[in-house]
């Protein structure tokens, strides 16, 4: 399963240059990338023979992240890393995820990528269905229950804005999860001891096969010229009133006044 | 020639009216950079659909019908957009922001090697686009590198491009080839509400509700005004209401013209999903929360004393999806009642007194819009 560091906090401010002041802001696992990481261990626990790799693409302190996922009982983790990865955008960065999964792919069949919904700080939420893209494998997102599986397929339940789809999916495939997933379990002492103790393969660019021109800022599709503060909302109003039925009723006649009602 | 492509895409065969705010981002990205406009539907009837999306403003519309496109898949749906946007010689492409807007907008970025902005909010006159972005935070002013583009818009956002003239419809030919997934089964969500993020009004509960009981004033006022149902994390992580109505960072986000939050605190991963909206209005005992702070309209109190505790006798304000023109023109007034200080009561009601406050107006005077789904 695939896993992003995030900033701890999204209360970022701009910086000189026009980006934002992320430095020192410190970081953690993507929240959303919990329930993933979740998702995965129950499977591995389910699936009898199976185990749970976790992949990031980041810098040395992204690596944290992958002992996280080990705290909250993943088997392996693998560091994409170096400085050719960066400022990469989905694009390139689910570029680098395939290249990664397909070398593991190449070791120990992968039978399903799970992905978190999307991250707490770009929030795009389409490197899951990228990563595939790129893999040429069947993909859902959005995904709220995944039910039987197989060698063959997995039958997922996906959230959608009417109702819930059930697909089937032939694998191996990528999902990219909701919150409603599952309730993710706090890291076990067992899982924090492993955490502490576990080594992960460093992989650059080279070693996935890729020109450095084809991940990070170079291979982009697009960049972020500019990050703004958003612009200020206009001053409130506070009713004022004796009663509660005197504060309704002049808060009914401003809706009213103002067509919204 | 290089041209714009607003794709329309179908869910359960039907397009919503939230496909003509393609149309009209289209018409704004179209005018910027002076390329023509087309637009694109897929879908097992798309050739019927294409005749509205097409009377829109677009100069072509290209029609991808095939049986395989029933149900949304994200490979063959994919497939056929790329088709439509072969056949067009498109260089942008404009997506909803939907669960399979989105999915299809991150295939074809890699499909046709595009760059790829979600969630679009502003087009300017350049080309680049606007989104947020650190959980609304902050906005980013994004360019694209790549010949081809692909953009998925907030929704809510853009105007609803009128119908004008009619529709020039090409058909596209498209092999799904074997498909890697299987579309197996819908079901239905069983709740008639209005869905939350093509919804003009919203009113939102939170923890102050103190329970699930608390809701049903909520639910009130929400038919009442013709308003979707919000909800807090906190709301629904108690299991007062079901997840589909959270709203926020891990819920859904949402752009009404009236966004009313009752009980919510306006924690930053709520606001995430709402701050977006026009009228923002505040009910809550506790007037230093964050939400009362940001409030275009803040109200302090007990939201039982604020808030119509008995439902309107006539349920007929609750919306079904249909145009906007097929709106009846609904009135609603308030009126003074023993223990809540205002409720809504619907035309053909006789309630006694009609509330008038110094601008002289009541509900009465007014006709509600349904919300327009
Ligand atoms: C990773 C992550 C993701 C999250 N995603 C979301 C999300 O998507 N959406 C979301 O909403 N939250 C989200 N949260 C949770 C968020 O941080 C807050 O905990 C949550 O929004 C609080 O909900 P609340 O405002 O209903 O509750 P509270 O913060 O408890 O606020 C209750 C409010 O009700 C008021 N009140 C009490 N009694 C009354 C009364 N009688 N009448 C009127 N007002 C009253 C109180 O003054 C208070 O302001 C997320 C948190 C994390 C860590």
């Amino acid at each position: 399963m695939c896993v992003k560091s995030t900033p701890s906090s999204v209360n970022v401010g701009v910086d000189a240059s026009g980006q934002p002041k992320i430095a020192g802001v410190p970081t953690s696992l993507n929240p959303f990338d919990e329930f993933a990481v979740e998702e995965s261990v129950r499977l591995k626990e389910r699936v009898a023979g199976s185990t749970a790799t976790a992949i990031t693409v980041g810098n040395d302190a992204a690596a944290e992240v992958l002992r996280e996922a080990i705290a909250r009982g993943m088997d392996a983790g693998v560091h994409v890393s170096g400085a050719e990865f960066d400022g990469g955008d989905s694009f390139a960065t689910s570029l680098a995820l395939s290249a990664a999964i397909k070398k593991l792919h190449g070791e120990k069949p992968v039978s399903l990528v799970i992905f978190g919904k999307n991250t707490s700080d770009i929030g795009g939420g389409v490197v899951g269905t990228q990563t595939a893209a790129w893999l040429d494998w069947a993909s859902a997102s959005a995904v709220k229950k995944i039910d039987a599986i197989d060698e063959k397929s997995v039958t997922v339940l996906r959230n959608m804005e009417d109702g819930a789809d059930t697909l089937k999916l032939a694998l191996p495939a990528c999902v990219a999860t909701v919150k409603e997933i599952n309730e993710p379990r706090l890291p076990s002492l067992k899982g924090k001891m492993a955490s502490k103790k576990a080594v992960f393969p460093k992989w650059g660019a080279a070693e996935l096969g890729l020109q450095a021109g084809q991940v990070g800022a170079a291979g982009a599709g697009s960049t972020v010229v500019k990050a703004a503060l958003p612009p200020a909302r206009p001053a409130g109003l506070k009713i004022e009133g004796a009663t509660a039925a005197e504060k309704a009723t002049k808060l009914v006649d401003i809706l009213v006044e103002r067509k919204l009602i | 020639m290089a041209n714009i492509l607003a794709v329309a895409i179908p869910q359960r065969g039907a397009l919503g009216p939230a496909s003509y705010e393609l149309l009209g981002a289209g018409r704004v990205l179209a005018d910027a950079l002076k390329l023509p406009l087309n637009a694109a539907v897929v879908g097992a009837n798309a050739k019927a659909l294409a005749a509205d999306i097409g009377a829109r403003g677009a100069e072509k519309t290209y029609a991808v019908e095939h049986p395989s496109l029933a149900n949304f898949t994200e490979e063959a749906y994919a497939k056929a957009v790329a088709a439509a946007v072969a056949a067009a010689g498109a260089t942008r492409v404009i997506l909803p922001s939907s669960v399979a807007g989105r999915a299809l907008a991150a295939r074809l970025a890699v499909l046709l090697k595009a760059g790829l902005a979600t969630d679009v909010t502003e087009i300017l006159p350049d080309g680049k686009v606007r989104r947020g972005y650190f959980s609304g935070n902050l906005v980013a002013e994004i360019e694209f590198k790549t010949p081809v583009a692909v953009l998925t818009v907030a929704p809510m956002t853009f105007p609803r491009a009128e119908a004008k003239g009619a529709a020039n419809v090409q058909d596209v030919s498209f092999d799904p080839g074997a498909a890697k997934s299987e579309f197996v089964s819908f079901a239905a969500e069983a709740s008639r509400e209005i869905d939350l993020g093509a919804a003009e009004k919203v009113v939102a509960g939170g923890f102050g509700l103190g329970g699930p009981d608390g809701f049903k004033a909520v639910f009130d006022l929400a038919h009442a005004l013709g308003a979707a149902v919000g909800a807090s994390r906190r709301a629904v992580d108690s299991g007062w209401i079901p997840y589909r109505h959270q709203v926020g960072l891990t819920g859904r986000m949402v752009r009404p013209k009236l966004y009313i939050a009752v009980g919510i605190s306006g924690q930053i991963q709520h606001l995430a999903g709402m701050s977006n909206a026009g009228t923002i209005v505040a009910i809550n005992t506790d007037k230093d929360c964050p939400l009362m702070q940001m409030a275009s309209i803040a109200v302090q109190g007990e939201y039982a004393e604020l808030l119509p505790s008995s439902p309107p006798r006539s349920r007929t304000a609750r919306a079904t999806p249909s145009p906007p023109s097929a709106h009846r023109p609904q009135r609603l007034r308030s009126v003074p009642s023993r223990g809540p200080a205002v409720r809504f009561v619907q035309d053909g009601e006789r309630d006694g007194h009609v509330l008038r406050g110094r601008s002289g107006l009541t509900l009465a005077d007014h006709p509600s819009r349904l919300a327009n789904l």
